[in-house]
């Protein structure tokens, strides 16, 4: 088997057999999960499309909606996410450099971020619950004194817009114990770490797409 | 070829036992699975069209055959199933799931794709999909045509939420699909495989990759948000709670329309293989064909509108959607003209996957004309809803792909299996198909110019004789289809061994065992020419 490549002496034993080295094997990976993040964007990208329809037809409903929303709670875990991003990214470079225990370390704060994210959105939901703030056709407008009638589609925004991140925030943090068991047990070293960048492009753009979403649905309004 | 491989081994015998296959990675394996399964569907999408064309034999105040359905619930249930199963099964995954999984690897001489077990965890998320869709038939059925537009779609029956996450699911297969296929043309190709030496089926998988990837995630979000609507009624699509249905009817067709050309391109990358071997000429205007399957690719996001003419969408935007839409013609005409160019004086033989190939060039040269005219607005407006949109959309659906799928199918079988089928049966099977289909759609234009609505169980006798001729119509197609069925059947029990290369065609996966061995080439191939050097 050849090694000739860019990262110098890769190892062979993990190349694939339909791959005729690492740095194929390595570039054809990152490929395909930068290929993977374009669908994602998209996937959010019409949802924002429909936010701002909506949003340039009734900018009023959206700024009594905003209102609602506590932007401190939306700030935090945006700092969350952004401390989270930066654990991440460290967390290959030490796999880059054969530093396992630092590796999980960070690997570690980064779940852990993940999960600090989920409970403040918890806490945020469930007060919205409390208060009586359901989408859409669930809205209880009696109790809220909603002044729009359509309310209730604000909020069918900020729980589909807020939920669908929020699985990807859980599947991320499910991907990421799953590097951080295998980093544990010695699978990733300076010879190979394509997991690790790969889910770590998936994190951030999961991170990426909340500072989209923070300022739409907390501040714009 | 060099004896590295104990003789006899390939693909199919590598391994033994149905775990095996349940288990593979081999691309060649995963394209035969994905052949069984959308062979069945295609079998079970049959059986209701035959119903559909039964029900529609007479009007139902006949006393006959007309009311097989008993009224028109079934009739609606019936046809959803068989639109959606046709749609999401059989048409968009049929060529490149099959053909392309199984062809482009060995097309471009790689090994495999280049994440066999996406492959593999791609055949799982078809099969959970389409599950999840079909097992809402024995729950609450739905009703709401293959299309799902709201707010029908979230006041009608419970089964709206388990079928959209089935289209989903089936959805996040093909995105994984195209992803698969992008990077392995990207950075699998054999030594001297250059872009510009890839056969033209590869060209057509690789654009209808970046439409998957493109479109298939606006279906996904559009069909999540229709299932929290019904169950979380988030107010988007209501009207009730000021939401748009029309937006819907947007992110839909965003999808769908490039979708029909996830169905189609594929198609004219199977045709332009099966025409140049069997013109035994160099095709016409390789790159011309090529980079025509991206520009219909590009083009096709902008024209979606296409189909709202008549939801209340502003008439400059019509306007607009009519002019852009007439624009999908000149690719496509480019295509059509190289074909023909490329027959012009050449040594044709018809061998049945030619017939096929000659038949989807008529047949799609109907479709695609009978979709200008559609695409003309005021022509629309008369014409909407009608069985003349139902018509245009069976002749480049089923005339289009199916035909072409049919073509490629007969093509490699010799390769798949090693084995010749019989070629009179399959001719045979060819004629049947090809007039049963004529004589099934082409009163169907007729009918929606006289006015006859599409979706509808019954009708008023003016339109009983041609829905009568179109019912005997899918009769005859059936007949082709057991045919053809029977010429693959003995093929495999029977046939005679194929040679490696029995069309003599120059492309790389000819230049490998049949069946190929499981790595596909026993010598890494290395390539120094196009691929269509006859003359
Ligand atoms: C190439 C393959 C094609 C496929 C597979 C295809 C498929 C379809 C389908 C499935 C529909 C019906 C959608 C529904 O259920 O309402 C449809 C409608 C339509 N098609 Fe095509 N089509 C193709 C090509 C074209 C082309 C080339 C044009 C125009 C240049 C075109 C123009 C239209 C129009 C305008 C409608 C809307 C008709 C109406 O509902 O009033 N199509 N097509
Ligand atoms: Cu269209």
């Amino acid at each position: 088997m050849s090694t000739d490549n860019s990262h110098g002496a890769i190892r062979s034993a993990h190349v694939s057999h339909h791959f005729k080295n690492a740095t194929q094997e390595y570039d054809s990976g990152k490929q395909g999960i930068w290929l993977f993040m374009v669908t994602e964007i998209l996937m959010f990208g019409a949802i924002l499309v429909g936010y701002a329809i909506f949003h340039h037809l009734y900018p009023e409903m959206f700024e009594e909606g905003a209102k609602s929303l506590d932007w401190r709670m939306g700030f935090i875990n945006t700092l969350v996410l952004i401390f989270s991003s930066f654990t991440m990214a460290i967390s290959i470079s030490f796999v880059q450099r054969n530093e396992t225990k630092k590796a999980a370390m960070a690997l570690a704060t980064t779940v852990l971020c993940g999960a600090i994210f989920m409970v403040i959105k918890y806490f945020e939901y469930s007060h919205k619950f409390h208060l009586g703030l359901y989408p859409g056709r669930f809205l209880d407008v009696a109790k809220v004194g909603a002044e729009h009638a359509n309310l209730g589609m604000y909020f069918g925004f900020y729980y589909a817009m807020t939920g669908l991140h929020g699985i990807h925030v859980l599947v991320g943090m499910g991907l990421i114990t799953w590097l951080l068991i295998r980093t544990i047990r010695g699978d990733f070293h300076a010879q190979y770490w394509l997991p690790v960048e790969g889910v770590g492009i998936f994190w951030h753009i999961v991170d990426l797409i909340w500072i989209f979403l923070f300022p739409l649905l907390y501040l714009v309004g | 070829m060099a004896a590295t491989h104990a003789h006899g081994d390939n693909y199919i015998n590598h391994e033994k036992g149905l775990w095996s296959w349940l288990t593979t990675v081999d691309h060649k394996r995963i394209g035969l699975m994905y052949m069984i399964t959308v062979m069945f569907f295609f079998l079970v999408g049959g059986i209701m069209a035959l119903l559909l064309r039964l029900e529609l034999f007479a009007p139902n105040a006949a006393a006959n055959v007309g009311g097989v359905l008993k009224n028109g619930d079934v009739y609606n249930q019936v046809l959803t199933y068989h639109g959606a199963i046709m749609v999401f099964m059989v048409i968009v995954p049929g060529i490149p799931a099959i053909l392309g999984n199984f062809f482009l690897p060995l097309h471009i001489g790689a090994k495999d794709v280049a994440f066999p077990k996406i492959n593999l965890a791609s055949w799982y998320c078809f099969m959970a999909g389409a599950a999840l869709a079909i097992l809402t038939f024995f729950f609450k059925k739905i009703d709401t045509g293959w299309t799902f537009y709201t707010p029908y779609s979230i006041k009608t029956g419970t089964a709206t939420v388990m079928m959209v996450l089935g289209a989903f699911i089936m959805g996040m297969s093909s995105v994984l699909t195209g992803l698969n296929f992008i990077v392995t043309v990207h950075k699998l190709r054999a030594p001297g495989m250059t872009m510009h030496r890839m056969p033209l089926f590869v060209w057509a998988l690789y654009s209808t990759a970046i439409l998957q990837l493109l479109a298939t995630p606006v279906l996904g979000i559009t069909l999540l948000l229709l299932a929290a609507e019904k169950l979380f009624g988030v107010g988007i699509f209501d009207p009730a709670l000021g939401g748009d249905p029309v937006l819907f009817q947007h992110f839909f067709w965003f999808y769908s329309h490039p979708a029909v050309y996830i169905m189609i391109i594929p198609a004219m990358g199977v045709v332009s293989e099966l025409i140049t071997t069997f013109s035994r000429k160099v095709i016409f205007g390789y790159t011309a064909i090529a980079y025509s399957s991206l520009g219909i690719a590009a083009v096709s996001f902008f024209v979606w509108g296409h189909h709202m003419f008549v939801s209340g969408q502003s008439e400059t935007a019509g306007i607009l959607f009519s002019f852009i839409t007439m624009l999908v013609g000149v690719p496509t005409a480019i295509k059509m003209f190289n074909w023909v160019a490329t027959m012009y004086k050449g040594s044709i033989s018809f061998d049945s996957p030619m017939l096929f190939a000659l038949g989807f060039l008529f047949l799609f040269a109907i479709g695609g004309v009978t979709g200008i005219m559609l695409a003309t607005l005021p022509i629309d407006v008369h014409f909407h809803d009608t069985y003349f949109v139902v018509a245009h959309f069976h002749y480049v659906m089923v005339g289009g792909t199916l035909m072409a799928l049919m073509g490629g199918f007969y093509y490699w079988f010799p390769k798949m299996f090693g084995k010749m089928f019989n070629e009179n049966v399959a001719r045979l099977s060819f004629v049947f198909i090809f007039i049963g289909f004529n004589v099934t759609f082409f009163p169907q234009f007729i009918l929606g110019a006289m006015g006859m609505p599409r979706r509808y169980f019954d009708y008023i006798p003016a339109y009983e004789q041609l829905n009568k001729i179109s019912t005997v119509g899918s009769w005859l197609i059936l007949t082709g289809f057991l045919l053809g069925l029977w010429a693959i059947v003995q093929g495999l029990r029977k046939g005679e061994k194929a040679p490696m290369n029995p069309w003599n065609s120059k492309t790389l996966e000819w230049q490998t065992p049949s069946p190929p061995p499981h790595d596909n080439f026993n010598v890494e191939p290395i390539v120094t020419a196009g691929p269509y050097e006859y003359r």
